[in-house]
């Protein structure tokens, strides 16, 4: 009985006996249902084990709206907590683990996967490759990070979730003052899903220097490859430093080391120094993608092409050096003196020149154009405003004197959720709503989608507009209640509206996605947009092999389909050839689960059942180094055979 | 008859041979600790960028102008990551 006692929850409550109860239905009804439907082979032959990026890319797309859901019932259940003053709804506990695991979930289980989601898809279609450059280390990658998420969710029903926040701050995150395993669940969830993601960063790098279609130099890729470019070199720079970090953090748990403890000559601040060297370029790394994503689709329904492109490249690059020069501004209050803080204010406010840039050069691009108002331009639309406001109260907490002010209160949580949510959420629904009919076959409904739009800003700026007021008015970040003389009530209560809005939105989206599914035509053909990337010159749905002739874009610009389509510019010259592809592969998904087993065993200290996941992993290494797989091609016939028959459905379905 | 003998590489080796030799003085030789760190650190980017550029082929191939920048941009976020934690926790922190 002993042995298992470390697996009880250390403050349970009636929710989280509700949720075991629900967590062990759902997963018997899932396996139940695709028992039923015998699903397991098709799942396991064209999911688990594929290595094709169209396929890996919406697996990341599920996992990232899943998680999406979880990280919005905790916000829900933290604006609630705040909606009324002394509300006994969460315990100080209960409250504490729910906004960390919001904070790590929303920004590295949701976020992180949704851009990768892009990455996956849209890079090798921009840039008119057949695959990734490591077909195999993508389904690594996905399942390191799939298996780390798994591993992070399932704290809050064994053994208890994290409550340090989602900065995890030592000396509080050490043992002294976290007493159960719920640190040791962020120490090894996030370093085993970051392995994954440093991963990915290495891939798309290398996809995006070596498999560019002739003719394509740095300067003629597509915007929103340049973004993924960026953000994955600030991916290989910044996550190496998480990895020591966590595993600094991990050794002071398990094994009683000292880098960050108080005493024995530990320095508690060197974690919050670490945390944000990774910290702050991670912002970025969400962000740029997401920049460009509205790059990809302002241009498309302003019908004219994109303002300044090497503004746009400059500035992002010179983003991605600032973006390693500021992480202080995450701590000035911490005690270092008024030069270095004023050094990072400096360095700080120099970041709003470019992304100011790129806020001008949309809006350039939208002057004189012919601007058709769709649910993904809508997205933009909503953007520049409600971004532009978290850019201009970002500067304000820039400024290292008057943040002493406002350090730590709700103005900062304001200030966050305003340059994240209509910056990355935004670009990522706008992305998806745009991209969904390329993935799918059929576009989401517009009428519901606009209506989700403006549902979501109004929640939005409900939720988060008052945060700024009581933030001023002194009312601390993740205080769990507070007096009725204080005089929050009314904006805490405002705000938790919003936040109940915001999830009537999430609901439309779902629904939009069903409906749709059901009613939409599929008669749409591969560019339902009227847009202009390569992405969208192949067939829908995609054939695995992407372009059954690689282009050829040396005669055209940036915007290669458009010029296909408008100015008759040849890009797919030549015959159909013989197809060389990747071998699917188990063998990812067997590792994964030996991460989870060496993660699992070492949050619980179970060192034999650890040393058996570990020999898991270095197995599945040792396999791979002996194994020989040089892909298969796909005979000339095929692919021929293959197009024709996209031509006969289009001919069949009458698409336009 | 240059071209089957690989002077480069030998003159490397022996080159990295000496820096590593170099090295080794600090610790059989009585140096200060400042002159002891000065050799170390030297000596050892000297053989890194050794190593870099001859035994890891850098600069022969066309996309060496990638690789030089990569190292270029990573050397640099190393030296503004370094200098900014001491900054911050030891030479303007008032402990």
């Amino acid at each position: 009985m002993e042995f298992f006692e470390r697996f009880m929850v250390p403050h349970p409550s009636f929710l989280i006996y509700m949720s075991m109860v629900l967590i062990a239905l759902v997963s018997i009804a899932l396996v139940a249902v695709v028992t039923y439907f015998k699903l397991w082979g098709y799942l396991w032959r064209e999911w688990f084990t594929t290595v094709d990026h169209k396929k890996i890319g919406i697996m990341y797309l599920i996992t990232a709206l899943l998680m999406l859901f979880r990280g919005g019932v905790d916000a829900v259940m933290l604006r609630y907590q705040l909606s009324m003053p002394e509300n006994a709804f969460l315990t100080a506990q209960h409250y504490n683990e729910v906004f960390t695991t919001h904070g790590v979930v929303m920004i590295l289980f949701m976020a992180m996967p949704f851009i990768t989601f892009f990455f996956n898809f849209l890079v090798p279609l921009q840039i008119g490759a057949r695959d990734v450059a490591f077909p195999r280390l993508n389904l690594i990658s996905f399942w390191l990070f799939f298996m780390g998420a798994m591993l992070f969710n399932l704290s809050f029903v064994i053994g208890g979730s994290p409550d340090a926040g989602w900065t995890s701050y030592f000396p509080l995150a050490d043992n002294e003052f976290s007493t159960s395993v719920g640190t040791n669940y962020y120490m090894i969830a996030i370093q085993i899903a970051g392995i994954g993601t440093l991963i990915t960063g290495i891939n798309f790098i290398t996809t995006i220097m070596k498999m560019r279609a002739p003719g394509m130099t740095l300067f003629k890729m597509p915007m929103f490859t340049w973004s993924a470019l960026i953000a994955n070199l600030i991916i290989v720079f910044a996550f190496p430093v998480l990895t020591v970090a966590l595993a600094m953090g991990a050794m002071d748990r398990l094994f009683d080391t000292k880098f960050f403890a108080i005493g024995d000559g530990g320095m508690d601040m060197l974690w919050a120094n670490l945390f944000w060297v990774w910290g702050h370029p991670e912002v970025y790394i969400l962000i740029l993608p997401a920049f460009g994503l509205f790059s990809e689709i302002i241009p498309t329904f302003a019908r004219r092409n994109l303002y300044g492109y090497n503004a746009m490249v400059w500035s992002m690059i010179l983003i991605s050096v600032l973006s390693f020069t500021v992480w202080t501004h995450h701590f000035f209050t911490m005690g270092q003196g008024a030069m270095t803080n004023s050094i990072f204010s400096i360095t700080t406010m120099l970041i709003a020149i470019p992304t100011g840039i790129k806020i001008f050069n949309w809006l350039f691009t939208l002057y004189k154009g012919k601007i058709v108002m769709t649910t993904p331009m809508l997205y933009s639309m909503h953007f520049i405003p409600l971004f532009t406001l978290g850019g201009v109260t970002g500067v304000m907490l820039a400024m290292s004197a008057a943040d002493y002010q406002y350090h730590n209160t709700m103005f900062l949580v304001a200030h966050f959720h305003n340059v994240i949510i209509p910056g990355v959420v935004y670009a990522m629904l706008a992305g998806l709503t745009f991209y969904w009919p390329k993935m799918f076959g059929f576009m989401l409904n517009e009428r519901i989608g606009k209506a989700t739009v403006w549902v979501m800003s109004t929640g939005f700026v409900l939720a988060f507009i008052p945060m700024y007021i009581t933030g001023l008015d002194g009312q601390a970040r993740r205080m769990y209640t507070y007096s009725e003389a204080t005089g929050f009530t009314t904006l805490n209560m405002v705000s938790f509206i919003g936040a109940a809005i915001m999830a009537v939105s999430f609901g439309m989206l779902v629904w939009n996605i069903w409906y749709s599914f059901k009613n939409s035509p599929r008669n749409i053909g591969s560019d339902p947009w009227n847009a202009r990337g390569l992405e969208w010159a192949t067939h829908t749905p995609i054939p695995s092999y992407n372009f059954a002739i690689t282009p050829d874009v040396t005669n055209a610009s940036s915007e290669a389909f458009w010029d296909m389509k408008k100015n008759g510019v040849e890009i797919f010259k030549g015959d159909i050839k013989k197809i060389h592809m990747p071998n699917y592969s188990g063998l990812p998904f067997v590792m994964g689960v030996f991460f989870f087993i060496l993660g699992f065993a070492m949050i619980f200290s179970m060192w034999i059942v650890a040393i058996i996941g570990l020999i898991g992993v270095l197995g599945c290494m040792v396999y791979r180094t002996f194994e020989k797989d040089e892909g298969f091609y796909i005979p000339e016939e095929e692919v021929k055979a293959t197009e024709k028959k996209y031509e006969e459905m289009y001919k069949k379905r009458g698409d336009k | 008859m240059a071209k089957f003998f690989p002077i480069g590489q030998v003159m490397g080796f022996v080159f990295s041979l000496v820096l590593t030799f170099v090295a080794l003085l600090v610790y059989f030789t009585d140096m200060s600790m400042k002159t002891g760190m000065i050799v170390l650190l030297v000596t050892a980017f000297l053989q890194a960028g050794l190593q870099f550029m001859i035994f890891m082929h850098a600069g022969e191939t066309k996309d060496k102008w990638s690789i030089y920048s990569n190292i270029a941009y990573g050397f640099g976020l190393v030296i503004i990551t370094v200098l900014g934690t001491l900054l911050i926790l030891l030479w303007d922190m008032d402990m």
